[in-house]
């Protein structure tokens, strides 16, 4: 079983509070710590489960500038056995049909069963891999929180609402997009980061692609981030304040007022 | 004048609450457009929400074929793609089908996309002003998508406001014949029901609800520990079930529980929208988070600067001594 797995290095939602910049339209990106997004480790998790049971080879592969080769190696060191970064100035702007268009030019080039992308990244949209498939022409199944193989075809479960989970019977080649909780992914530790430090990255830019710089990026986009703003959400939260005591006695007199106690 | 398309999503004959929010989506895309509803499925489950439809909206689109009996979003995919025209504006729901469906259908369409719209600012010549969010909800953006070539755009459920009662006595056009060769290489084979688990959550007036913010599977006891003293119950976000240290049972959110409390105590939850849509009947919330700037402050009534492991064990013990 060959397997790809697209993965992206985003803000840490954990680890950061974001702030508007001073010109009050783009994040302040200054101090911004950043990992690879979370359903990626699932994806990239079981991809190496699958591989351990059914053989093959797991590759790792993001769009993104050279910092995104530490989310590659991360996943390496995870025991994914390629990286690709897919890097080049004409590929910045694009929007999820660029970054779509960008990953089907390179995964024609190779021979993958299965595709995976993470559920959602930090823009939330969860695009990517449904609009890959569609263009590869692959069927597809989103928020994928189970994965049976048996020879050809596989049966995945889909996380629908309320905690139930569709099943269905999918062809290959296939993309998956995985949710988080569909397995436990390994710790990675930094013995593990230096093993794979001096791995080389193929680095493939839109000329190594075959691709019309014109049709991706920001001149491909047909949707555009325009700003970051923070909304006026009305009143919010009455915030208690004072010392932990203070509170907590504010508190109690509105949890019995409510039914809380 | 744009045309605008809202893909119905039902179940057992009902339509979604989100088929009552379209009309208001499609007229903050632009005052006056005209919207379409479609719906497609199989038999009498399909003809009713039709007829539902045709009090809502002035035209309604239905495909019949035993094919598209469950949404399996490829097949619906092929059939809307037979029916709409290249240049329709489409909204389908942000939900667990739409997210399997709208991506490639945009693709199939040759149109834009737009995901998750939480609200639009109208129209500039052919480019639509959208509001999203990212970040899990921590920061907003103004996004534009040109819509000269047609338009896929999936909407938040919840985000928009539900068209009133009444009767607008629209007329239902059957185009199953329209829908084209409708296989698959997907085949949907049975949907597993969610296991009860020992505790369940939804019969509880108060939930003492832990998030991220809990740190560690052992800190769950003091969590346990305030709820006993409140007579509550201890639910939780996803992260929680994801990292096994409760059971999905115990999850609220759109792909969790829904839970109708009286008092929902949010300790060290964000407050994704996902999280907060398995929140229903207008529940007392406390949200007690040491980020100040987390989201559950918007929607929570009372809210808490403070972290978690250190409020929760002052808390319950001030409870106790009552």
């Amino acid at each position: 079983m060959e397997i790809l797995v697209c993965v992206k290095r985003v803000p840490d939602t954990a680890e950061n509070e974001f702030e508007l910049n001073s010109d009050g339209n783009d994040l302040d990106r200054d101090d911004l710590v950043y990992s690879v997004n979370e359903w990626d480790n699932y994806a990239v998790e079981e991809a190496i489960q699958i591989v351990d049971e059914a053989g093959g080879s797991v590759t790792v592969i993001t769009v993104g500038d050279d910092e995104a080769e530490e989310v590659l190696r991360r996943e390496m060191a995870m025991g994914a056995n390629n990286g690709v970064l897919l890097s080049d100035d004409a590929f910045e702007g694009s929007d999820g049909k660029g970054i779509a268009a960008i990953l089907k030019a390179e995964i024609e080039k190779g021979k993958y069963d299965l595709i995976f992308t993470g559920a959602q990244a930090d823009e939330g949209a969860g695009q990517v891999g449904g609009m890959l498939a569609a263009m590869l022409d692959y069927p597809y199944a989103s928020l994928v929180n189970k994965i049976e193989v048996d020879g050809t075809k596989i049966k995945v479960g889909r996380e629908i609402e309320g905690g139930n989970q569709e099943m269905n019977e999918i062809e290959l080649p296939c993309v998956l997009s995985i949710q988080t909780g569909i397995n436990e992914p390994r710790y990675v530790g930094i013995r593990g980061i230096r093993k794979v430090a001096k791995v080389e990255i193929p680095v493939k830019g839109a000329g190594d692609l075959g691709l019309d710089a014109g049709a991706v990026g920001e001149a491909g986009a047909k949707t555009k981030r325009v700003d970051y703003f923070v909304p006026d959400m009305g009143e919010g939260a009455e915030m208690l304040e004072g010392s932990t005591e203070e509170i907590i006695e504010k508190l109690i007199e509105k949890l019995k007022a409510k039914g809380g106690l | 004048m744009t045309q605008i398309y809202a893909y119905i999503p039902f179940k057992d004959g009902v339509a979604a609450d989100v088929a009552l929010e379209f009309p208001a989506a499609a007229e903050k895309i632009e005052a006056g457009a005209s919207v379409t509803a479609v719906v497609t499925g199989s038999g009498a489950d399909l003809d009713a929400v039709a007829g539902e439809m045709a009090k809502i909206y002035k035209e309604v689109i239905k495909v019949d074929n035993a094919a598209l009996a469950y949404p399996n979003a490829e097949v619906v995919r092929k059939a809307l793609v037979s029916i709409l025209p290249a240049d329709a504006v489409v909204l389908v729901a942000h939900d667990t089908f739409g997210m399997d469906l709208a991506p490639g259908l945009s693709v199939k369409l040759d149109s834009s996309y737009a995901a998750d719209v939480v609200d639009f600012e109208g129209k500039d010549g052919d480019v639509l002003k959208i509001v999203r969010q990212e970040l899990g909800g921590a920061v907003s953006t103004h996004v534009s998508t040109d819509l000269s070539a047609g338009a896929v755009i999936t909407v938040r459920p919840g985000a928009f406001a539900p068209a009133e009662g009444g009767d607008v006595g629209g007329s239902v056009t059957d185009k199953s014949g329209d829908a084209g060769d409708l296989t698959a290489k997907r085949t949907f084979l049975e949907v597993v029901e969610a296991e009860v688990g020992d505790v369940d959550i939804t019969k509880s007036d108060v939930l003492v609800s832990i998030g991220r913010g809990i740190e560690d599977e052992d800190n769950i006891e003091v969590a346990q520990e305030l709820a006993d003293a409140m007579g509550a119950v201890v639910s939780c976000s996803r992260p929680i079930v994801d990292a096994k240290w409760l059971e999905k049972s115990r999850q609220v959110g759109t792909s969790g529980q829904t839970v109708k409390p009286k008092v929902y105590m949010a300790m060290g939850i964000s407050g994704s929208f996902q999280h907060m849509g398995g929140v229903k009947g207008n529940p007392f919330i406390v949200a007690v988070n040491k980020n100040p700037k987390a989201p559950i402050f918007q929607v929570a009534d009372v809210g808490i600067v403070e972290d978690i492991l250190e409020f929760m064990p002052e808390l319950q013990e001030a409870i106790e001594d009552l």
